[in-house]
């Protein structure tokens, strides 16, 4: 795709081979792995279970983040009510402690639901970068496919192994339906 | 619809491939040829039921709430009736998109989508009600701690404001999990979509959303979580709604089985109007090879044992009433039974108690009129039950001035009515502009079916187009370039 540019060399982002089942990616991004490519990623119609192990990608963040909203929830949530009902303006109703703690469980509880349930949303598009106008993936030819019913492997061109040539010839044994070198 | 289908242990009834089913679900949106004269009518009933919501509350606006039935002993009554019946209606959505995917149930890959937009909908007519109901909703924001210069911050003690808090939750983490749900079948829509506006909405819609491995495993774990957190979340909604009443002193309120009866009753509603909304979506727009007779049958299931528990709770009240040896208690007990309300009692008991057993009959549950028919009698029955406990109660107090009829107005019927059209109308324009079927989990369950390691099907033989979809699928040139 041209940007307009007279840059007749484009960079290229990388070589991205086209399957028609996940087991042939799985085994693809297995085989790749153990060359010993580090810049993989697939891409797939839905998740597929044993993916993330054959490329190797591992990411606990969400998990983490979302514990830490839950804490933050419960304690702006209890914080709320205690500074409202015992520092702010105590009230004594009906002879009841101001510290009433079973009163103060729901909104407390609500709470650390509503920030860990924003965190797993917002940290799972954040950290996937999203939204996210434009990427190179999609200048591969078919690419539209892989929403429906193709799967992709995609070895990027920043990886220190990769040469456009023999990556090639490496993507080409493992049976592809195409192999394409794309456009950054 | 009379004609019976088959009922097998296959979730997925037709040979289907990747392509073949992102176009079953997919065409719905892309097509609108498809959406015959049968939408456009659903859809004007709807739109003039809205119609009538907003002449309703336009009107509310500008006389206040006297132009409802709530007098003075009776103020909670249509009102606060609706909010709770919308309410439970929702729940249905959350337990199919959370607690079942916490059980890896994979049957609520097909109807775990259209659930969840129920809830929202649901909620937002629910949401409307307490709202209206305070007299003045522009003055809404003072159920909300903000910073403000009296230097007041809400009750937090009270139960209404549990709710505000419950309800507000419910709904954000409701539409957060459903829109995340939509963003991998919203770019998959982009990819498919042929003209140019359909193409830019999707597109803005799915946010760039590019199926990566890392997409996938972030959006796995977000998804999971989110399963988890709403799974207390729906239970702790409608408890903390009954707390409305169960920690009141009321006669007929306050009782301690409130909780799980309520969240029960809620789900036993919900699971109804999933039924009722299902049955005819699957025929007319040719989607029983997806939503099969299978499903259908459990859903039935869990209706049948929601509406056991929902049974003993008002076999429960009873026995609290009689045995507690509360004259208010028995005396409310009594006028349940033999007192103006009577029928609605015993209309009640028919609707939840008595009609829903039909289901313990396989027959029954394959005949899908009367499981449509049985359905709407289970919505028709929960809305009585919520009518029983709220206004009827207030009317036989525990002093004698406080013995008052309520009588709904024509606004009670018409804001009512109001809302359910405004509900009809967006599942009809849910139906029409976004994918209604979760495609990408169909994908998945498909993946595990065609590899038989699901264990969906356990009894199930190896389906006969195991290897179907291969030959099936498009041939595309081998081109390993150069």
């Amino acid at each position: 795709m041209s940007h307009g540019y007279a840059d007749d060399s484009p960079k290229s982002f990388g070589l991205v081979a086209e399957f028609d089942t996940p087991e042939k990616l799985i085994s693809a991004a297995e085989k790749a792995r153990q060359a010993g490519f580090k810049k993989l990623d697939a891409y797939s119609p839905f998740p597929i279970h044993g993916l993330s192990d054959a490329i190797g990608f591992r990411d606990v963040k969400v998990p983490y983040l979302v514990f830490a909203g839950g804490l933050v929830g419960a304690f702006v949530g209890y914080g709320l009510q205690f500074y409202a009902h015992v520092l702010d303006y105590p009230m004594n109703v009906g002879g009841k402690p101001l510290v009433s703690i079973p009163s103060m469980i729901p909104i407390t509880f609500e709470m650390t639901i509503l920030v860990a349930g924003l965190t797993a949303f917002f940290s799972m598009i954040a950290l996937n970068g999203l939204p996210k106008p434009y990427h190179s993936i999609f200048n591969t030819p078919g690419f539209n496919r892989a929403s429906q019913d193709r799967f992709f492997l995609a070895i990027e061109s920043g990886d220190p192994q990769f040469d456009s040539d023999k990556t090639r010839q490496f993507l080409a044994e493992m049976a592809p339906l195409s192999v394409h070198e794309v456009e950054a | 619809m009379a004609k019976q289908e088959v009922l097998n242990d296959v979730l997925i009834t037709k040979p289907h491939n990747y392509e073949s089913l992102e176009d079953s679900i997919g065409r719905l949106i892309l097509k609108p040829q498809l959406h015959k004269k049968a939408w456009w009518i659903f859809f004007l009933v709807g739109l003039a039921g809205t119609g009538m919501l907003g002449i309703s509350i336009t009107w509310l606006l500008y006389q206040g709430i006297g132009i409802w039935g709530n007098n003075v002993p009776v103020s909670w009554a249509f009102d606060i009736v609706n909010f709770v019946w919308w309410i439970g209606i929702g729940h249905a959505g959350t337990l199919i998109s959370a607690i079942l995917l916490l059980f890896k149930q994979q049957w609520r890959n097909s109807i775990n989508r259209f659930a969840e937009a129920m809830t929202i909908f649901a909620v937002m007519c629910a949401g409307m009600y307490p709202l209206l109901h305070t007299g003045r909703p522009w003055n809404a924001y003072w159920l909300f701690p903000y910073p403000n210069i009296l230097g007041m911050l809400p009750q937090f003690r009270s139960a209404l404001e549990w709710d505000v808090f419950a309800v507000s939750t419910y709904f954000t983490i409701s539409l957060v999990f459903w829109f995340m749900g939509l963003i991998p079948d919203f770019a998959s829509m982009r990819d498919r979509s042929t003209n140019k506006f359909g193409k830019v909405a999707f597109a803005l819609l799915s946010m760039g959303w590019r199926g990566s491995n890392q997409h996938w495993h972030r959006y796995e774990q977000a998804n999971l979580l989110l399963a988890g957190l709403s799974t207390p979340l729906v239970l702790s909604v409608h408890t903390i709604v009954s707390y409305d009443f169960a920690i009141s002193i009321v006669p007929g309120w306050n009782v301690t089985v409130f909780p799980p009866y309520f969240v029960a009753g809620a789900v036993f509603a919900g699971f109804a109007m999933v039924l009722n909304f299902l049955i005819p979506v699957r025929a007319f727009y040719g989607l029983k090879d997806l939503i099969t007779m299978r499903h259908i049958d459990w859903m039935c299931k869990i209706m049948l044992a929601t509406g056991l528990i929902v049974l003993y709770g008002y076999i429960l009240e009873v026995f609290y009433a009689v045995y507690s040896a509360n004259f208010y208690e028995y005396k409310l007990l009594m006028d349940r039974f033999q007192g103006p309300y009577a029928w609605s009692y015993w209309l009640l008991i028919l609707c939840n108690g008595v009609i829903p057993q039909l289901m313990w009959s396989q027959k029954m549950r394959q005949n899908l009129i009367v499981v449509w028919g049985v359905s709407a009698v289970v919505g028709l029955g929960m809305w009585l039950e919520r009518f029983v406990i709220i206004p009827v109660s207030l009317t036989n107090n525990y002093l004698p001035s406080s013995n008052k009829m309520y009588i709904p107005t024509f606004w009670d019927f018409a804001m009512f009515f109001g809302t359910m059209g405004f509900f009809l109308m967006l599942m009809m324009l849910f139906i029409r502009f976004l994918p209604a079927i979760n495609v990408f989990e169909m994908k998945d369950l498909l993946h595990k079916v065609l590899n038989n390691d699901s264990k969906v099907e356990p009894n199930a033989e190896r389906t006969p187009y195991g290897n179907a979809p291969k030959e099936a699928l498009p041939t595309v040139e081998k081109e390993v370039a150069k």
